[in-house]
């Protein structure tokens, strides 16, 4: 997105600025480690299905609740109904997530790029979660270093088996992001899973 | 606001949080105490002091230093400084040839146990969005011009490893202690948003 201002730094900012900030922050905690409701994967997909003029006009924490309490609904952990009684007004939640459906991976015991190789971003718009960001989808950059396997978010945020794979951290130059005048000098690193790239030849 | 069901608006987010709360609470889901300890502990151990002694130390040992390049995660655990998922932390050097600035574009993670949770102007929409565009002039309007000749790396934390910038040592602070290099390394300067000042003037 584009057309933001200014971006201002509060001197001696709070870690929270309100109570509730702090208990919305504590309560994501509980959701994951004591009732083990969801994952971190399934709790950014939460947040990113907000609507969008919710999560735009939304605070951080705002967000952050919001993605919690969405999946203490969906998980039947809590109703909406009991929360918009007990909060005496609407509780506006996420939107329900797309369908996304199983895959089986056999990943390849060895990495398949290694630093230096040139590699493209998979142009490919999933329904559903995905780390891989919009900006560099199509776009060439060069593996800096292949990094460490982590679950593939893709699966495990939306709760299913999810398999340990590859991630790169590949360099992109800003003129091949920003077709325009893109300032000069300037680069982006962005970690990226081995089936979110192709190889370039 | 994310659905037309009903007109009434939003119940305040503080009555939000509070009814999530209550409702976990009424259904015995809440171990006691915990929502605090939690609370507490994000203000107490995630802070950008850790960093900052991380980094101090880095300036006054070559070996640390060293060993902080290699293995962010290992080196900092040397001073107590543990992170919470046995994160893979990459720390970043910034030189007279490349600047280093953090950013997460999809959301706002940052290496909690060395930066602390994200300061509110990492959180806005304007920093995610411009960084990546726009570093130098972004850059610039934060306070920090870097010389033309300055290449800047931006670094997206899209993926599970997390980041934090090793800044350049200011001229004029020879034969300090660690404790007064780490009483002038900023939590900015750790995201790459500022270089450290030698004088805290």
């Amino acid at each position: 997105m584009s057309g933001f201002g200014a971006v201002e730094i509060e001197r001696n900012e709070p870690v929270f600025h309100e109570r509730w900030e702090a208990r919305a922050f504590a309560l994501n905690n509980l959701g994951i480690r004591i009732l083990e409701a969801y994952n971190v994967h399934e709790y950014r997909h939460a947040v990113e299905r907000m609507d969008p003029s919710h999560y735009l006009a939304a605070s951080y924490y705002e967000r952050w609740f919001t993605g919690v309490a969405t999946l203490l609904v969906e998980k039947g952990v809590v109703t909406r109904d009991e929360l918009e009684a007990r909060a005496g007004g609407r509780f506006p939640l996420a939107r329900p997530a797309a369908e996304v459906k199983p895959i089986r991976v056999t990943p390849g015991a060895q990495p398949r790029f290694a630093a230096g190789d040139r590699v493209r971003v998979r142009d490919v718009h999933p329904a559903g979660h995905t780390r891989a960001p919009r900006y560099v989808r199509g776009r060439r950059g060069v593996v800096l270093r292949a990094s460490r396997a982590f679950e593939l978010p893709d699966l495990a945020g939306h709760a299913l088996a999810a398999h340990l794979e590859q991630t790169y951290h590949v360099e992109f130059e800003a003129r091949e992001l920003w077709t325009d005048a893109a300032e000069s000098r300037e680069t982006v690193v962005v970690d990226l899973w081995e089936s979110y790239l192709e190889p370039v030849g | 606001m994310t659905d037309s069901r009903k007109p009434e608006p939003d119940a305040p987010i503080a009555e939000r949080v509070r009814a999530l709360e209550e409702a976990l609470d009424a259904k015995g889901l809440v171990p006691e105490g915990f929502l605090e300890k939690r609370a507490e502990q994000a203000q107490e151990s995630f802070d950008p002091k850790n960093g900052a002694r991380v980094v101090a130390r880095a300036w006054l040992d070559p070996a640390f230093r060293a060993r902080l390049l290699a293995d962010g995660a290992a080196a900092s655990a040397e001073l107590g400084f543990r992170a919470a998922n046995s994160e893979y932390l990459v720390v970043l050097e910034n030189t007279d040839a490349v600047h280093n600035v953090i950013v997460c574009t999809q959301c706002s993670c940052t290496a909690w146990s060395v930066i602390g949770l994200p300061p509110d102007w990492y959180k806005s929409p304007a920093y995610r969005a411009r960084v990546v565009r726009e570093p130098r002039a972004l850059l610039r309007g934060m306070g920090l011009d870097l010389p033309e000749q300055v290449a800047i790396r931006v670094w997206d934390t899209s993926g599970e490893t997390r980041f934090m910038v090793l800044p350049q040592r200011p001229a004029g602070t020879e034969g300090w202690s660690e404790e007064r290099l780490a009483g002038i390394v900023t939590r900015e300067a750790l995201i790459g948003v500022a270089r450290v000042a030698g004088t805290t003037s």
